[in-house]
């Protein structure tokens, strides 16, 4: 019998790669996507590789967007490998949400507010027809001027506080933790805890939350606050003494207010599940706070009983990196095992056999 | 490579990496929480192994990377290339030459040396986790050298099939404390990590946890006295080299039941052929 061993991975390699490249590019009679084409007409997508990326550059989620095909995991990916490589100079300041230049800010329990409602650039009344007008470079048209918000818009939450109907915030004040330097380890302290989901995959904390709603750990949660607009971030270097601006980036913040039945020693308020993510990402910064609602049942003495509860299990199941590496993994061989298996069910199956045999 | 540091991490991650290996070295087989960095290679691809390999490479080392036993699997190929290219670090896929071996299942079949180093892909450290999932659990249960669960299983298994049903991944008890997951190498391969002369190291990157064996330490497969350990292997030679003391893959070569079984080391496998040893399946010239 010929047989020669199966040779050949590297120039494998090599074609698949060729191969990448120019499915990548598709047919190069059409003009290539620039950069800020990506960055100006796929914003969302840039934003939600930089959340799960946790890099803020909207030009670099924009190249991994461009480099992964639009494949977002496979984005997030990228941009993951190379915020690893770059030195760390310093941790911000706390950004400050309650001072945020507004594009957006709505709040579901109080009709009106100190500063009002402002839907912003939100999809929520469209109507989900498909616009064919787009199909052909169509002229936008032109938005009615508004004045910036420039009023002061308190925090729902804080007013709220003012009456004593919603638990305190937690005083903050040691350095956060950060998973990207230290390993999870349990008890995992909410700092770290809205890290993990801060990074995490957005289609598991949607069904995360999604299933709390469904009675999987229900908290009864009320859209205290969602706003999104642009923070400043500041950084104290030890040398100076004092906060410098390093910038501004958008965030979206969800301040979700749930019921909570009071203790023995608490009398009965509301409490607290946050959200805060990179960019214009509702849906994801909504999910985190319902799902970070969740996982507070054991310190706030609820029956652990769903899944969305299970602290360990959501923070080591969220990070879609993780997750898409190790499923995927599967595709790579397993024939040393797999040859073991096959050895050991035949040895099983002898051994059935012969105790049949012995049977009759 | 431009822009990056030697072997892709930068030098305090490798010391951090170093740390956690020497503590996982003073405490064989114990399982050490590391901060595992995101690498440009996927999860599941051997990510730990690429991190403690990168951490203690040195410019002189000779680096050689099986997937399967074999040097030209596609995993293999894409992570020498890797160190090769951040590393600039000499390759090879003879046992003998490497100072540095990286491996995913399997265990070179000739004997590893004091002066050479094996590192093993980890996808799950926690040789608990199927029996008990929760790791704050298994945690106290390694404290405690609480392995009943284990022995339970394994029993089970025997009452149910009359033998230990485990093929591979099978677990082991290192310098008689800490009970191991070897990785998924076959069964067979078990026997060759007691008394190994090399330092034998684990990393699980998408678990963040790294473990070790340090050189000449006593690696027991769990057994009973009345059912002792056995390794699993396909009953024939080679069907290239001959050998008979080599673990086997098995490769279908038709639609008709056609199989040949040949040695998953693909450098043993060449040796052998290299110094005139033949299989029954080999062609003549298929030798030099």
């Amino acid at each position: 019998m010929a047989y020669v061993a199966v040779k050949g991975g590297e120039r494998a390699i090599d074609n698949a790669h060729a191969w990448l490249a120019e499915e990548r590019r598709g047919d190069p009679a059409v003009p290539e996507l620039s950069l800020p084409q990506i960055t100006e007409q796929l914003g969302r997508s840039v934003d939600r590789a930089m959340g799960e990326g946790s890099l803020y550059d909207r030009e670099l989620a924009a190249l991994a967007i461009k480099q992964a095909q639009g494949d977002l995991i496979e984005a997030a990916f990228l941009l993951r490998a190379y915020r690893t490589t770059l030195p760390r100079f310093a941790h911000s300041r706390p950004v400050e949400t309650s001072a945020m230049r507004i594009a957006r800010r709505v709040s579901a329990i109080f009709k009106d507010l100190p500063g009002g409602q402002v839907l912003g650039p939100t999809y929520d009344y469209t109507h989900r027809l498909l616009d064919f007008g787009l199909a052909d470079a169509a002229a936008v048209p032109a938005m009615a001027s508004v004045a910036p918000e420039d009023d002061a818009m308190p925090l729902v939450p804080d007013i709220l506080g003012q009456e004593g109907l919603l638990e305190a915030d937690g005083a903050g004040g040691d350095d956060p933790g950060d998973l990207t330097r230290e390993p999870l380890s349990f008890p995992a302290s909410r700092d770290v805890r809205l890290q993990a989901l801060a990074r995490g995959d957005e289609g598991f904390l949607l069904g995360l939350g999604y299933s709390t709603q469904r009675g999987y750990g229900g908290s009864h949660p009320f859209a205290g606050e969602i706003r999104m607009g642009l923070v400043t971030v500041e950084i104290e270097p030890p040398e100076l003494g004092f906060a410098i601006d390093i910038g501004e980036i958008v965030v979206t913040e969800c301040q979700m207010v749930n019921q909570f039945k009071g203790s023995k020693t608490v009398p009965p308020q509301f409490t607290r599940g946050y959200g805060l993510v990179f960019g214009f990402s509702e849906r994801k910064a909504m999910a985190m706070a319902l799902v970070d609602r969740a996982m507070r049942a054991a310190e706030l003495g609820e029956d652990v009983t769903a899944p969305a509860q299970d602290v360990e299990f959501v923070l080591y199941h969220s990070d879609n990196i993780e997750a898409t590496g190790f499923v995927e993994h599967l595709k790579l061989p397993h024939y040393v095992d797999f040859q073991s298996e096959l050895q050991n069910v035949r040895r099983l199956r002898t051994e059935v056999a012969r105790m049949a045999e012995a049977a009759e | 490579m431009k822009g990056y540091n030697f072997a892709y991490l930068d030098e305090q991650t490798k010391r951090m990496i170093r740390r956690a290996l020497l503590k996982a070295v003073a405490i064989p087989g114990h399982q050490v929480p590391f901060g595992s960095r995101e690498m440009p290679l996927p999860y599941g691809w051997g990510t730990g192994g690429i991190q403690v390999t990168a951490s203690i490479l040195g410019g002189n080392d000779v680096l050689k990377v099986i997937d399967q036993g074999a040097d030209d699997t596609t995993n293999a190929v894409s992570i020498r290339r890797f160190f090769a290219r951040t590393a600039g670090v000499a390759t090879t896929t003879r046992t003998a030459e490497a100072t540095v071996i990286q491996t995913r299942h399997r265990i070179p079949e000739q004997r590893l040396r004091e002066d050479q180093i094996i590192v093993y892909q980890v996808p799950q450290p926690e040789p608990l986790f199927r029996l008990e999932p929760s790791r704050i659990e298994t945690r106290r249960m390694h404290s405690l050298a609480d392995y009943g669960l284990m022995h339970v299983k394994l029993y089970e298994d025997i009452a149910r099939f009359g033998q230990i049903s485990i093929s591979y991944d099978y677990p082991v008890l290192v310098n008689q404390r800490y009970l191991m997951s070897p990785s998924p190498i076959p069964a067979f391969d078990n026997p060759k990590m007691d008394m190994m002369p090399a330092l034998q190291l684990f990393g699980a990157g998408r678990e963040k946890r790294i473990y070790a064996i340090p050189p000449w330490t006593r690696v027991r497969s769990l057994d009973f006295d009345d059912h002792p350990f056995r390794a699993i292997n396909a009953p024939r030679p080679c069907g290239l080299c001959g050998a008979r003391d080599a673990y086997l893959d098995e490769v279908v070569t038709d639609d008709r039941g056609g199989r040949l079984f040949v040695c998953s080391d693909t450098d043993h496998c060449a040796e052998r052929r290299a110094a005139g040893h033949m299989g029954d399946d080999a062609l003549p010239e298929a030798a030099e």
